[in-house]
């Protein structure tokens, strides 16, 4: 057995307390971790790594004995990653191991420099293997929440919405990228097919930037929906996107395209055949008032 | 020999593609297609492709090729219920058919198709009535 392996079974409860020391002297953050949960953390990460160490293979922590300390490990550097420390920090948690090791090995072996230098080469290489590990498992928990962030992202931002009986409108928030514009064009399509309607008003109000791409997207979407039967109004197009369009030379003669959302709906509605009458809803409840009057009077002429 | 069944309705001839189109059955009914509209002399064709999942550009090129034909027969033509994935595929395939009039389902072809026959009449001073 290596005299690694003997240390750190031996000396376990005050190698815990020198670590937990140089944790807090490294700058905890108090904040995101009670003191209760870092020691029972630390206490068990130790203590399993002990276990492994005994098998006597201290620095290949890739066989199957260190699996129980990679998976602790990497419970914890996950947990971190949510809590809100940074990479730097989550590194330093098992970085402060090597001083209290290096200490013991030190009092243990002072006398024999060759050994103690073995020593210490091992625990060296041991910690920053589980550092890289650590590191590793916070990375990929970060990815993980951003990918999910963007599903989540796409998920919300493409809701087809009917206006009226035979006319759908879709009005589009953010970037677009191809990826997105796939969905909103698949999304888009079987709305039209699902509602049965005629036309579809695609509102661009939220799109920040209107480049050549995500204006070949937009006339990809309208030349979809107009094989398929259904006539495309583009409108929200605001007047720097306009002049960029222009200015990129973007042909979009054969697209009508109307100033705001408002227009657009008249337009559908008028291609419909359909029109918008105002009513004067405060003569009418005058007229029902005095109709109801008059109802009165004549029942008591009646009377 | 499968062939894609014309159906004429009075001055019309309606087509409806059930099954997967392939290059000789497209070719076909090009044949079949162009002498029922000469035969018939129709005034309009109806192309039903609610049934076609699949398209390539061969097809779609026939689909155009057809409307093309029929156009200079004097007879106008609307493909109707296209589905969402296979127009997709055409726009991919940079198949735009800009002669091509399109509707969403025979109903609303029918109804542009008498559209465009009358407007047709008015143009050209045919003013027989037998619609």
């Amino acid at each position: 057995m290596s005299k690694l392996a003997d240390v750190l079974q031996k000396n376990e409860s005050e190698l815990l307390n020198d670590w937990i020391g140089e944790q807090v002297a490294s700058g905890r953050r108090r904040d995101l971790i009670s003191d209760t949960e870092l020691r029972s953390q630390s206490g068990e990460l130790l203590h399993s790594i002990g276990e492994a160490a005994r098998s006597g293979n201290v620095t290949d922590i890739s066989r199957s004995e260190w699996s129980g300390v990679r998976e602790r490990l990497s419970e914890i550097s996950s947990a971190r990653a949510k809590q809100g420390f940074n990479s730097s920090e989550t590194a330093t948690f098992v970085f402060s191991l090597k001083q209290p090791v290096f200490k013991r090995l030190r009092s243990e072996l002072g006398k024999d420099p060759d050994a103690l230098f073995a020593e210490v080469w091992n625990a060296s290489t041991l910690i920053d293997k589980l550092g890289l590990v650590t590191t590793d498992a916070f990375l990929k928990a970060k990815e993980q929440l951003i990918s999910k962030q963007a599903e989540e992202m796409l998920e919300l931002s493409t809701p087809v919405v009917k206006l009226w009986q035979g006319i759908v409108a879709i009005p589009l928030i953010g970037t677009l990228d191809s990826n997105r514009t796939q969905i909103v064009m698949e999304s888009l399509l079987s709305t039209i097919v699902a509602t049965n309607s005629k036309i579809a008003i695609i509102d661009i109000t939220g799109v920040p930037a209107v480049d050549t791409l995500v204006a070949q997207h937009l006339l990809k979407t309208i030349t979809a929906a107009k094989l398929m039967g259904a006539e495309c109004i583009l409108s929200g197009i605001r007047p720097q996107i306009a002049q960029t369009i222009v200015h990129l030379g973007i042909n979009l003669t054969d697209v009508i395209t109307k100033a705001s959302l408002a227009d657009a709906l008249a337009l559908a509605l008028q291609k419909t055949g359909r029109t918008v009458v105002k009513t004067d809803r405060a003569n009418q409840k005058s007229d029902d008032k005095s109709a109801a009057d008059n109802k009165d009077n004549a029942e008591k002429k009646g009377a | 020999m499968e062939r894609i069944p014309i159906l004429r309705m009075g001055n019309f001839l309606l087509v409806t593609i059930q099954v997967d189109m392939h290059d000789q059955l497209a070719l076909t009914l090009q044949d079949d297609l162009t002498s029922a509209i000469s035969k018939n002399s129709a005034r309009g064709v109806l192309i039903d492709i609610s049934s076609l999942e699949i398209v390539d550009s061969f097809i779609g090129r026939m689909l155009a090729n057809i409307s093309a034909m029929a156009r200079i027969l004097d007879s106008q033509t609307v493909l109707v219920g296209m589905q969402p994935a296979v127009a997709i595929t055409l726009v991919e395939l940079g198949m735009a058919m800009p002669g091509v009039r399109t509707a969403l389902n025979v109903e609303a072809g029918m109804e542009l198709l008498r559209e465009l026959v009358s407007a047709n009449r008015l143009e050209t001073g045919d003013d027989d009535s037998e619609v």
